[in-house]
């Protein structure tokens, strides 16, 4: 199935979403993030100068120590943390309830930004500096003039942090508290995801149509039915439980370098 | 791992006299304590019904969890069954059904399906291990109070989500921790969803930011997480079993 029908047909049922958004724009932005994930899986991605590339490989390559893995962490988070205060900034977002929600995951960002900072400085680690950031991915999107793009790359941002964290968890086992706080921004990820995915007009968890190859980068992987060896498909004997039911019940993670090969598009310096 | 709940029900013997009276009802019967410990895991619904006749009501079973990741991850399961049988039985409900949005009752059975996802895969992976078949009483429920069972439906899904969110140190394989990993974000997207809704339902008892509220988040942007017994004391009125945790933390 297409992605564009999926929106279109999704856009049909929420004429109040309609206001909002602007339908073609949203069908380019996902479109995008699909296609420069291709690129970036095949290394011909070239968005930024030279100068970019440090910051990205650390990011893609740093070592998978307590502190690495914070670190990574911490970019992400900035990110999320600059990407909602310049919106808010910008009134892209309605008011009512889509700036509520928007100031309270924003205001979250900000604190995992600060939390993550002093856990790695009380680990005795060095917090990187944040990156400069472009939002509209060298002119591809306008994310703080169109609230349809904003809310897409919003929902990129937090299925792919929730897809991050989950990834990152193993290497974490060392240290219990450190373990259990990434654990608690994972959720309240999750739950950033869930909200955003409903002011979009989509269900909180993903779709299989999300999985196509129009959103690649973000969704690839998330049809698995496969968990701990066991072929769901054979256990779940029950006639009101789809195949697709079955992926949805369980989020994939992404790599390192899954993750890096998205945020990158976004980072300039 | 029936030698497991074998050993917790002997533990428990000198502590539970009346729970013991029905051990020894059952061994009077002719049956072996193992071959009632199988009976009791709700497989035959009859004979439970039966003890439950004859037995004092207010004695529960003991499961004993396991120390270890095996003991966590039938933790989670435990979770999950509990989470199954009441969106199970909510789904069920045509009254409760009629009374959400069209789109609602579509999620709400979506989210029932995830949490018997969840169970089918937890009884396939423990395999051997697994804890036997729960049984639950949601009789405080009253499943014609639309708003009362969506609160009910978030406060199962907090829940859980604590609990996966305070067992993840528990576990020692790195494939547990991921497993697990896998299903919280879904456990936390339902959370979100069902908060979400309530404020539709119920304008008064919530507000627009209540997915993620400052009632659940701490001002580090943390969500909860709950050691294993405090999660099972809040979930014990509505198993009825007592599972017993202390092996696993």
């Amino acid at each position: 199935m297409n992605i564009f029908n999926l929106i279109e047909s999704l856009d049909n049922k929420d004429a109040k979403l309609k206001e909002h958004t602007d339908l073609s724009n949203r069908r380019d932005v996902f479109r995008s993030l699909g296609d420069s994930g291709r690129k970036l899986a095949l290394g011909t991605f070239t968005v930024g100068a030279a100068t970019v590339a440090s910051s990205k490989k650390a990011m893609a390559q740093g070592g998978s120590g307590v502190v690495d893995v914070l670190n990574f962490a911490l970019l992400l988070e900035h990110l999320e943390a600059d990407f909602y205060q310049m919106a808010l900034d910008s009134g892209v977002i309605p008011s009512g309830t889509p700036e509520r929600v928007f100031m309270q995951i924003g205001k979250h960002e900000r604190q995992h930004v600060d939390f993550l900072m002093k856990t790695i400085n009380a680990l005795g680690g060095m917090p990187i500096q944040k990156p400069g950031f472009d939002f509209t991915a060298g002119g591809m999107f306008m994310p703080f003039a169109n609230y349809g793009q904003f809310l897409s790359l919003a929902q990129a941002f937090e299925d792919t942090g929730v897809r991050a964290y989950k990834g990152q968890a193993a290497n974490l086992m060392s240290n219990d508290a450190v373990l259990t706080a990434a654990l608690q921004i994972h959720s309240v990820e999750a739950r950033h995801a869930a909200r955003v995915r409903r002011l979009r007009g989509v269900q909180s968890w993903h779709l299989r149509t999300e999985r196509d190859r129009n959103v690649a980068a973000v969704y690839a992987g998330e049809d698995n039915v496969v968990q701990g060896g066991v072929d769901l498909t054979m256990v779940v004997n029950d006639p009101m439980i789809s195949r697709e039911d079955i992926a949805e019940s369980f989020d994939e993670p992404l790599t390192r370098a899954e993750v890096t090969a998205i945020a990158s598009m976004f980072i300039v310096s | 791992m029936q030698k497991t709940f074998s050993d917790a029900k002997n533990e428990k013997n000198a502590a539970a006299p009346a729970f013991f009276r029905r051990r020894s009802f059952l061994r009077s019967a002719g049956m072996a304590t193992a071959s009632a410990a199988v009976l009791l895991s709700g497989c035959n619904s009859h004979l439970d019904e039966f003890l439950d006749e004859v037995g004092d009501k207010s004695v529960k079973e003991l499961i004993s969890l396991s120390s270890g990741d095996k003991g966590v991850l039938n933790y989670a399961y435990t979770l999950e069954q509990l989470e199954a049988a009441f969106f199970t039985m909510a789904v069920n409900n045509q009254s409760f059904m009629n009374g959400l949005t069209s789109a609602d009752r579509r999620f709400f059975t979506e989210v029932r399906n995830h949490e018997v996802v969840h169970v089918e895969f937890f009884k396939a992976v423990l395999g051997n291990d697994a804890i036997p078949d729960l049984k639950f009483n949601f009789s405080s429920i009253n499943f014609s109070n639309r708003n009362q069972v969506l609160r009910t439906a978030s406060m199962f899904e907090d829940l859980g989500v604590a609990a996966y969110n305070g067992a993840g140190k528990y576990l020692s394989s790195p494939a547990n921790l991921l497993l697990a990993g896998k299903i919280v974000s879904v456990e936390a997207r339902h959370a979100a969803y069902f908060r979400e809704i309530l404020d539709n339902y119920d304008p008064g008892s919530g507000n627009p930011v209540s997915f993620a509220g400052d009632d659940i988040i701490d001002e580090n942007g943390l969500d909860l997480a709950l050691p294993p017994d405090e999660v099972l004391a809040r979930a014990a009125p509505y198993i009825l079993p007592d599972i017993d945790v202390s092996r696993i933390m």
